[in-house]
Parts: C-alpha cells; structure tokens; sequence
C-alpha cells in the first residue's frame, strides 16, 4: 500500500484516552487537514505521525514500511509548530539550513537551499537577518521553508497560521495550498478552522473526542455529513428532529417531507438542512412545506437571515437580499425544505 | 511604551532607599578596607593610619602570586563543574511532572541551608580511611584495601561543586523552564537526535544564561575559606584562607585588607571581560 496509513493507531495518557482507533489512509500528494474542536485529539495524531508521541497501540505505515518505533529525526518528515520554534540564536538562513548541517553538508550548499527556499517561500534576501527582526508573516514563512529543506516525504503543520490575523490568515491559507500543489507533497495541517480546511484540503478528517468522524473531500463534507456532529461543526445548519413515516418520507412536527436520501425503514432520524437551502414563502405555493413562525430577521448586507420557530425546533433560514421575502418576526409562514437538500442522519 | 526622563531630585527619589542599602553596606565598608589597606602595621598591636604601599608590594611575591592563580582556578573550575553537572540536571528536572520537580527543588533547597562546616565535616568523614566511601568498595570488591582521599585537591573541588551544585540548579532553573519544549522537537523533526538537538538549540540558546551562572558560581566559590582548610592541605587553601589567617589569627588588618581588595579587583576584572565578550558575540 503507497501512501501513509495509520492502523488501528490508540494513544492513551493513564485514564484518559485522546486518539481512539484511528484508521486512516493517505495517498500521496494529498493535502489533508485534520479538523475538530480544541482537545479533539488532532493534535496527538499528528505529534504521532511526526514520531513525537509513541501510540499505546496500533501502527504507521508508510509505503508499506512499518515507522512506528521509528524516531522522529529518522523519519525525513518536515514539520512547523504552532509556536514556529524557530531557533532564536540563529539568522534566517542558518535555521533553514539547520537540517543540512545536521547532515554534514557544506557552507555553499547551506547557502544554496536556504536561498532556494527562501525563494520559494517568497522572502528572498533576509537570509542573514536574525529571526526577531522579522514580522510574524514572514516567521512563517521562515518556518515553513525550514520544514520543507531537503524535501521531507511528509510535510506536517500544527495549527501553523494560529498566530496570524485573519486578513493575513486567509492570503497564507491560499499561499500554502498553492505552494502544496507546485510540490506535490503529502501535506497534513492541523486546524480548529473549518474554513481553513475548505480552502486548503483535498480530504478533511473531522475529529471529535479523539474519534474520527469522516475522512472526505471538502463538498462532501459539507454536502453529505456522516453524522450530526460534522454536519453541525462544518458551517451552520439546521437539525430537525423527525420520525420515519415511510420510504423517503419523514415527519416532523405535524408535517411531513418528502426526502432523496435514503432512509432507515423507521424510527427517529435527524435532517440536516444547510440555511442557505431553506426558504421562507407567504404562500404555500411549493411542496415540501412546514408551517413555521418568524422569531428574529436581520439583514447583514450580502444576506438576510431569519430565524424560525417550526413545530417547536429554531431553524435559521439565509437568502440573498433580492430574494427576501415580505415577513417579519412573528408572522406566520410556510418553510420550505427541498427534498433533495436534506441529508439523513442516525438520531 | 513611553520613557520620562527624570528631570528634578524627587523623580530620583525611589532610588533613595537601594542607594543607602548599597552606601551602609558596600561603598562605606570597602572604602574602609581600602583606607585600611594603606595603613601602617604596628607589631604586636594593631595599626595606624598611613600611607604606604608596603602592603600590596609584599603581595606582589611569586607566593601569593601563585596562591592568587590557584584560587582563580580553583573556583573557575568549580564553576566550570558544576555548571556542566548541573544544566542537563536542570534541563532533565523541568520535564518532570510538577510533583517530582517540587520535590528535588525542596531536597536542594535543604541542601543549601547547610552550612559550610557541617558540609566540610562530611566530606571529610565520607572521604576518610576509616569510615570513607573506599570501604565500601572494599566491601564490593572493587578495591583491596581502603584509603584516604582527604586531605587532597579533589576532596576540596568535591565539597565546593557539593556547595554551589544547589545555587547552580536555582540559578539555571527559571530560565530552563521558560525555554520552549518545541525547539528541540523542532530540532528532532529536522533530524538532530536527542543529544544533538540539546547541545544545538538548548545550550547555544541559553549562552547569556550560562556565562551568568557561571560568573555567579566563581565568584561564590572564590569567597570559600573553609572548605580548603577542612578538605585540603595547606598548598590548597585558596586567597580567602589567607586573607582570614592574617586577618583574623596573625592580626595584621592592613595586609589582610590589601589582599581582600586586589581580590575584589582581579574577580571585577575577570567578571567584566567575560561580559564584554559575551556583549561582543551578540552584537555579531
């Protein structure tokens, strides 16, 4: 098997268990982003791969080769850390080298690869300038190109644009996906950013309580939720607590929806219904309606969002402004949740 | 963040209490002490003032010469010992858990409120023929038969590294454990081992840290007096020992007082060039 595989990988630290039964396949030249809320175990998974924690249990593969006992300067991995860990008593150019010297290479050839990568990283001639003269943006980028000297097999990143503001965050974000792809290198980001995933990933992992949740391409993430902790943690959406009445039909409250997805054949499900996908009509001129009452509409400019109250559970609604509809709070209306729009999921 | 400049007396006046501190217990003693350095020895009495310089040239001898050179080495090896005992000490104890750390630095601390005698009178014993560490390695088989080790130069180095080990470990501690864990797993990632990564980014990034600990260490074991003359023969006592045999038993103040202030001198001296480098490094 080509790529990184994580078998069956456990870490537990006494009692508590932060990484339960990872499996996972990488293939390579992916970008993937591991995503959850903080404490979610990403941060383990990583620091395992990297060969910093042992796992308790289980096992990595690499193109087939077994590296979990492997230490971590064996491994060839590049890695940036949240807090860059750049090595303040050196220049810019000696950190990059740093992994060269280690392998006993000349001055000139140093010299040669910080300058290429500084290159690459677009920050050419700081190389002799002393970390702390640089800015924060350009610490990162000092950082990755640090991690990316003598072409690693694997490029690791722990939460690395945390540190940056968000108009800085986003240009890096597009920055790094772009560097990724000219490299072709297998590349796992940790993020708490689900926007951060979307831009950057070729397949986001969601992590939740040292669990993974799901492992695919970003649209699938969000289109087609594995459950409703993704669905609920990937961008806003809806959850409506409902009942299985018949093949592809579900009620809620006193109404009924017809739905594609497939459904159990009975019991209580979830629908997940993304705001955006969700109308509001005076009329109940469309199928697929709930009656429902308006609670709270605000308009924010590029959108207009309004809050529902249908049969007892808040569902929140987003249209374009020239779409709005003439309603405001406490009329009565009808909601409209299209069919093919809803995803099923386990209660 | 906005600097003001001190413009009339009472801006100053937050300075008045160290400044008096420093003027009762430092200017105005070794003012005195140099005053004194200067005086004229009366025999069989004590002294009275002069000036003459008979004091510092009779220092000026091959002798005390060479007891001045042994002390410096002396102390800067004991420097140089126990800071290299201690920073992978330090560096080790700041990884441990909270617990385990509290309990070294209580055991340390305990150490440090020995006194220099009782840890002389250990030594001694722990080092003797009698009832020394040698008889068990007798007992072990190691050796054939147990022998002195003190009166020796290494029992004087033993004690002194045992007396600055403790201020050594508190000195290094605070900024060992404000160092950021990830560098050396930065280092680790980019293929240092463990050992290289510690004498790659640990130690050259602590090199400010170090000189410190060191400067501080020589100059507290270049004030040790009694150590030498429990644990040493007499081609071991340092400066300190003599400076307190002229001061205290052969009561000739003024002499004592030359060789007490040339000591102070030479350790300022020595101090200053130290810092000088290390400013001279950084700035590169």
């Amino acid at each position: 098997m080509s790529g990184l595989v994580l078998d069956h990988l456990v870490k537990r630290y006494g009692p508590f268990t932060a990484v339960h039964d990872a499996e996972l396949t990488i293939p390579h030249g992916r970008f993937v982003c591991l995503l959850g809320p903080s404490g979610c175990g990403k941060t383990t998974l990583l620091r395992m791969i990297a060969g910093l924690e042992a796992p308790t249990a289980g096992a990595i593969r690499l193109d087939g080769e077994d590296i979990t006992g492997k230490p971590a300067h064996q491994r060839d991995f590049g890695m940036v850390f949240q807090s860059l860990a750049l090595f303040p008593h050196l220049t810019v150019g000696e950190n990059i080298a740093y992994p060269l010297r280690i392998r006993g290479k000349s001055k000139a050839e140093q010299r040669a690869e910080a300058e290429r990568l500084l290159a690459l990283v677009r920050l050419p001639g700081v190389a002799d300038r002393p970390v702390s003269k640089l800015s924060g943006g350009q610490r990162q980028r000092v950082a990755i190109a640090r991690a990316l000297a003598l072409s690693p097999r694997l490029f690791l990143l722990d939460e690395p644009l945390s540190a940056l503001d968000a108009k800085l965050r986003e240009a890096m974000q597009i920055e790094l996906k772009q560097l990724q792809q000219r490299l072709g290198i297998t590349t796992i980001v940790v993020t708490h950013d689900q926007r951060e995933a979307m831009t950057m990933a070729d397949l986001v992992v969601v992590m939740s309580a040292g669990r993974i949740h799901q492992a695919a391409p970003p649209v699938e993430v969000y289109r087609r939720p594995a459950d409703a902790f993704v669905a609920d943690f990937i961008g806003m959406t809806n959850l409506l607590k409902g009942d299985v009445a018949g093949p592809g039909r579900v009620t809620v409250g006193g109404g009924t929806l017809a739905v594609t997805d497939p459904t159990p054949a009975s019991g209580a499900v979830i629908l997940s219904v993304r705001p955006e996908d969700v109308s509001v009509r005076v009329e109940a001129d469309a199928p697929n309606l709930l009656p429902g009452t308006v609670t709270f509409l605000r308009d924010l400019g590029a959108t207009v969002e309004i809050r529902l109250d249908v049969a007892g559970q808040e569902v929140i609604a987003v249209t374009a402004p020239q779409d709005r509809p003439a309603v405001q709070a406490g009329d009565a209306v009808h909601v409209r949740f299209p069919a093919e729009a809803a995803v099923v999921l386990a209660s | 963040m906005m600097k003001a400049v001190p413009r009339r007396l009472r801006d100053y006046a937050p300075l008045g209490f160290p400044a008096a501190m420093l003027l009762c217990f430092f200017v105005v003693p070794f003012g005195i002490m140099i005053a004194i350095s200067f005086y004229h020895r009366v025999q069989g009495g004590f002294y009275e003032p002069a000036f003459e310089t008979a004091n510092y040239e009779r220092f000026l001898t091959a002798f005390f010469g060479g007891v001045l050179g042994f002390s410096l080495l002396l102390s800067g090896l004991v420097a140089a010992i126990a800071v290299t005992l201690a920073f992978p000490f330090t560096w080790l104890l700041v990884r441990q858990r909270r617990a385990v750390q509290v309990v070294w630095l209580v055991f340390l601390l305990s150490v440090l409120s020995l006194s220099e005698v009782i840890i002389g009178f250990a030594w001694s014993t722990l080092l003797s023929k009698t009832a020394g560490i040698t008889n068990l390695l007798v007992a072990l088989g190691v050796m054939d038969q147990a022998v002195s080790l003190s009166p020796s130069f290494g029992a004087v180095l033993v004690g002194m590294v045992y007396q600055a080990f403790p201020y050594t470990v508190l000195v290094l501690y605070p900024a060992l454990s404000r160092l950021d864990p990830t560098l050396v797993e930065a280092a680790r990632t980019l293929g240092a081992s463990p050992l290289r990564a510690f004498f790659n980014v640990i130690v050259p990034g602590l090199r400010n840290t170090i000189v410190a600990t060191l400067i501080m260490v020589f100059v507290f074991a270049l004030g040790s007096y009694l150590l030498p003359q429990l644990l040493g023969r007499p081609q071991q006592w340092t400066l300190s020992v003599l400076i307190t045999d002229q001061a205290i038993y052969q009561s000739n103040m003024p002499f004592a007082s030359a060789m007490a202030v040339f000591l102070v001198l030479v350790s300022l001296g020595l101090v200053g060039l130290s810092l000088l480098a290390g400013r001279r490094e950084n700035a590169q």
